[in-house]
């Protein structure tokens, strides 16, 4: 088996997080699709890094790691705020821009 | 380089499981249970890492996403409410179709890319993790990116700040107090509202006695001496209904009846529980 | 030359007269027209302390420029702010400052019961400020500015009862037809800055013999243009008559004896650019001719006493005018008779004032008849000054308007045949027309108004109203006589106008003197018949065309609004639709097209974060396609 398919898989992964984003309406699962496009793109660090024999790759891929934790403590505060003052955790419904 | 025949066998079967698992994001109805599914790509993931020579990075995407992420997620479903089942109707016109065309297209892209690219053979990490995975990890990260480590730590203080300040709670009254409470019952005195605790139900021989009201020193039924939730389902049984039953079990053993005894039989009605407003709580 | 020094005091005193006047306010209401006498004699004093000094030098050095510094450095562009102390300069300041003392004077006692007084006084004295600017100025843009003084001190003064509508609008009038006039004069200093570089007389008038003909002649005309806004001379006469809705002693100062000349002035300072362009000579005899008639028959007909002597004040520049379009041989003739003219117009006006002062203000000469008695010395004035401008010898009309006469006549071809017999019969009816406003005043049957159910009852001017009436007077009779001994003034004047020999006139002189004097017996008897031996009617009779014609100034306001005023005003509303209906809708679709574009554009931001995010990713697809595409 060749390492690309780790590539693949990231590629996949990284589709249906994006895909996620889009069709669901949940913010909640919206996060989680973005959480997983992260993952896919932490995979593909990984597995370059084995194709080039340099841990710089794993590095990153911790930073991306870091740098995700980070995002999801704020990005879940805002979800947990608007839910508090709208009743409700859909994307959909934070729409004041349009008026 | 090839991998394993061992590898090709576990990515396989991950492979398959965590592209199952992701569409199970896509198409979950409820939240939990896409939540659940990320748990399952992530540990996944883990183990793929580990199986890519990246055993730090595996323990951390467990530890870390698994552990911290993922159950702060589940934390916050809790916290939005779990059993709000997510409904899968689209409502901005041609955003499914946008959405399905766009993922796949970039799924095209990204395959596309990578089938013309010429990667070369993959060296391994053998030479790298040497000295094992961690250390090889730590001479780069302190070493070329030690800057970039800092900020990254004055990123997350900052991010645990934020997070605090967001979903702080401004207080808009005054902190309620046994004392205050206090004055509260007083207050609420001229309104009817008794300042002792409530009077227990009636005790009595025959019957379970949380349903009868106790009799007041005047002998007059304590309507609110019946638990409010009896009371509201009507389960509450009233004094003559008592008496009444003693009085029969008096004539079945040839006892005088109790109200030749008293001077006053009449037992007055009970008026059914309807205004109860001052008398319905009971702490 | 330490007394040159006081040529910028000539200006200074009532400069700072009018600017105490003006700033001082109600504190100075009880004595405020003393200080503007003091400063308008201050002035005359030092008017005269130059004459002395300039007639102690010899004739050939009395020209002098005394400069304050320099004015405007503008690359190589330089103009000194200087004063020119010369002969025809220090005339005119005589002439403003003894008169113009002379009007304040008669001032304080006829505004003595008009409650701003103080400011009229302040106006007056910037009026005189103005106007010596004006006349001692030694470049074109210094006189520009005392041109623009006396033309807004003018409006001031016209419209200086403004709580009448009708004044205000007279100021409004002239103020608007001055300005005609003014885009002559700024016309004139750019061509002169392009042939000469500079608008000092100096450089001008030494430059201006060697002028291109048809660059001489645009700026002769433009000079004349302003000449004729500031003199309403024709086509720019219509303000002068209804500029009479000033108070009398302006009217006498400005609209008879100084500021109307300044066009002639203009026009002698200039001559050598007018003799260098014959046809624009021409063009200025031309319109002194034709305001000479059209004075001179307005005057005939006008039964407002002021109306009539604004008339005849216009006919009489028109005298200037052509003899100063004459050449050389004019110009003398044209101050001199400035000069006369000067005093017994304002003689004229100040009779004119008293009378009404005594006529409870009434200018209707139909109303008045048989004065003499009444106010005798108020008679015997204006009598004085009637006599001079008809040329009665020896007064002093007689030494300077029969000069202009003989000088028409000088010439060749059709020319002074024509001009001379204007400028004879133009002297025939302003016999005419004068003998009539005397008749009609004094003479014949009173007429007087009726007020209350009681006839007016006339009364003598006080002696302050008087004095400088009869100083006035004296002039009238003998300046002239005074001033021609021995050619006296035309020598006088030689440094400025230059030395001319004597030229024979097409008809002999005794001829023409006799011709004139006929013209003016004859008018005066008509008019002795018809005003004075005949009743005069109380309501003005229909009489002819003609008459009716000049009752309404020849129809010069009608032919203004006809000719100037409503195609100005049909080309403004088409400019203005033009603007509204090209310009603005213009800009406004192109407004409104970038409005619904961007209302167009705005239904894309629907406020759906997921619909942002399909965009952004649809970006990223189009951006990796691309880059793949030119990769591969």
């Amino acid at each position: 088996m060749a390492v690309t398919n780790y590539l693949i898989l990231a590629a996949i992964l990284f589709s249906i997080g994006a895909t996620t984003v889009l069709l669901r309406r949940n913010a909640i699962i919206v996060f989680m699709g973005i959480e997983l496009m992260l993952n896919a793109t932490n995979l593909a660090f990984v597995t370059f890094a084995r194709i080039h024999g340099d841990l710089t790759g794993q590095v990153l891929a911790f930073f991306v790691m870091v740098v995700a934790a980070a995002e999801v403590v704020v990005g879940l505060a805002i979800i947990v705020t608007i839910f508090r003052t709208r009743r409700s955790a859909s994307v959909d419904d934070v729409n004041l821009l349009s008026r | 380089m090839t991998t394993t025949s061992g590898e090709a066998a576990l990515f396989g079967i991950l492979a398959t499981l965590m592209v199952i698992a992701a569409l199970g994001l896509l198409f979950a109805k409820r939240a939990v249970h896409a939540a659940m599914c990320v748990v399952f790509v992530m540990i996944c993931l883990a183990i793929l890492y580990v199986a890519n020579e990246a055993p730090f990075l595996g323990i951390v995407q467990v530890v870390v996403y698994t552990g911290a992420v993922m159950m702060l997620f589940l934390f916050v479903l809790m916290l939005v409410g779990i059993d709000a089942a997510d409904s899968l109707t689209e409502t901005i016109k041609g955003q499914r179709w946008i959405g399905i065309v766009f993922g796949a297209g970039l799924l095209v892209v990204l395959v596309s890319v990578l089938a013309s690219t010429d990667l070369p053979a993959a060296v391994g990490l053998e030479d790298a993790n040497a000295n094992t995975n961690p250390t090889g990890l730590a001479k780069i990260l302190f070493g070329d990116y030690v800057i970039g480590m800092e900020v990254i730590g004055v990123l997350l203080v900052t991010a645990a700040l934020a997070g605090l300040v967001l979903t702080h709670r401004q207080r808009l009254g005054a902190r309620t107090t046994q004392r205050s409470m206090a004055a509260e019952r007083v207050a609420a005195l001229p309104e009817g509202r008794l300042l002792t605790p409530l009077p227990a139900p009636g005790v009595y021989a025959q019957n379970n006695a949380m349903d009868t009201p106790a009799l007041g020193p005047d002998g007059q039924p304590l309507e609110h001496s019946v638990p409010r939730v009896l009371r509201i389902r009507g389960q509450q049984r009233t004094a003559a209904e008592v008496l009444g039953s003693e009085e029969t079990l008096r004539s079945h053993l040839g006892l005088p009846a109790v109200g030749t005894a008293l001077d006053d039989p009449q037992i007055p009605a009970i008026d059914e529980p309807s205004d109860h407003t001052s008398t319905e709580e009971r702490d | 030359m330490q007394i040159l020094g006081l040529a910028p005091w000539l200006v200074g005193f009532p400069l700072a007269g009018a600017l105490i006047l003006l700033v001082g306010g109600r504190r100075l209401d009880s004595w405020g027209h003393w200080l503007g006498v003091l400063a308008s004699t201050a002035s005359f004093g030092a008017g005269l302390a130059l004459l002395l000094d300039l007639l102690a030098q010899p004739t050939a050095d009395r020209v002098h420029v005394y400069s304050l510094g320099t004015w405007i450095e503008a690359g190589s562009f330089t103009l000194d702010a200087a004063f020119r102390i010369d002969p025809l300069s220090l005339t005119f300041v005589l002439l403003v400052t003894f008169v113009g003392t002379l009007i304040h004077i008669y001032s304080v006692a006829y505004m003595a019961h008009d409650k701003s007084r103080r400011r009229f006084f302040g106006y007056l004295n910037l009026f005189v400020a103005s106007m010596l600017l004006l006349v001692l100025a030694d470049s074109y843009v210094l006189l520009f500015v005392g041109w623009e003084g006396v033309g807004l001190a003018s409006f001031l003064l016209i419209g200086f009862w403004d709580h009448k509508i009708e004044n205000a609008v007279a100021g409004k009038k002239a103020f608007v037809m001055n300005r005609v006039g003014d885009m002559g004069l700024i016309t004139a200093m750019m061509l002169m800055i392009w042939q000469f570089g500079s608008l000092s007389f100096d450089d001008v008038l030494s430059g201006a013999p060697g002028l291109q003909q048809g660059a001489a002649t645009a700026i002769g005309l433009m000079l004349l243009l302003a000449a004729c806004g500031k003199s309403a001379q024709f086509p720019l006469q219509a303000w002068l008559g209804d500029a009479m809705a000033g108070p009398t002693p302006v009217s006498a100062l400005i609209h008879a004896a100084t500021m109307v000349t300044a066009g002639v002035y203009l026009l002698v300072r200039s001559a050598p650019i007018l003799e260098a362009a014959p046809t624009a000579q021409l063009v200025v005899v031309i319109v002194g001719a034709i305001t000479l008639l059209f004075g001179a028959i307005v005057g005939c007909a006008k039964d407002d006493i002021k109306k009539a002597l604004a008339a005849s004040t216009m006919s009489q520049i028109g005298y200037m005018m052509l003899a100063a379009g004459l050449g050389p041989i004019g110009y003398a003739f044209a101050i001199f008779h400035l000069v006369t003219h000067g005093f017994f117009k304002a003689g004229l006006f100040l009779g004119a004032g008293s009378v009404m002062h005594a006529m409870d203000d009434s200018v209707d000469m139909r109303r008045f008849g048989g004065l003499m008695k009444a106010l005798p010395w108020t008679a015997a004035t204006m009598g004085l000054g009637w006599l001079a401008i008809l040329g009665v010898p020896p007064f002093s009309g007689f030494w300077s308007k029969d000069k202009i006469i003989e000088a028409a006549f000088v010439g060749e071809g059709w020319r002074p045949w024509v001009f001379g017999l204007v400028a004879l019969i133009g002297a025939g009816i302003t016999a005419f027309y004068m003998s009539r406003l005397f008749f009609m005043t004094f003479a014949g049957r009173r007429r007087w108004p009726v007020k209350d159910g009681r006839e007016v009852t006339p009364h003598e001017s006080p002696a302050l109203m008087l004095w400088p009436m009869i100083i006035l007077a004296v002039g009238s009779v003998a300046l002239g006589f005074v001033l021609q001994l021995g050619g006296g003034f035309t020598t006088w004047l030689e440094p400025v106008t230059g030395h001319v020999e004597h030229h024979e006139p097409v008809l002999a002189v005794p001829v023409i003197m006799t011709l004139t004097l006929v013209l003016v017996a004859l008018g005066i008897w008509l008019a002795f018949r018809q005003y004075a031996m005949s009743a005069v009617p109380v309501e003005a009779p229909r009489s002819t065309v003609l008459v009716r014609a000049a009752r309404q100034d020849l129809y010069q306001d009608p032919v203004n609004e006809g000719v100037v005023m409503l195609p100005g005003q049909v080309l403004t509303r088409t400019l203005v639709y033009a603007d509204r209906a090209a310009v603005d809708a213009g800009f406004m679709s192109l407004a409104t097209g970038v409005k619904k574009a961007a209302d167009g554009l705005r239904q894309a931001q629907n406020g759906f974060v997921r619909t942002y995010a399909a965009t952004s990713l649809g970006g990223l697809l189009v951006v990796a396609a691309i880059v793949w595409a030119l990769a591969g």
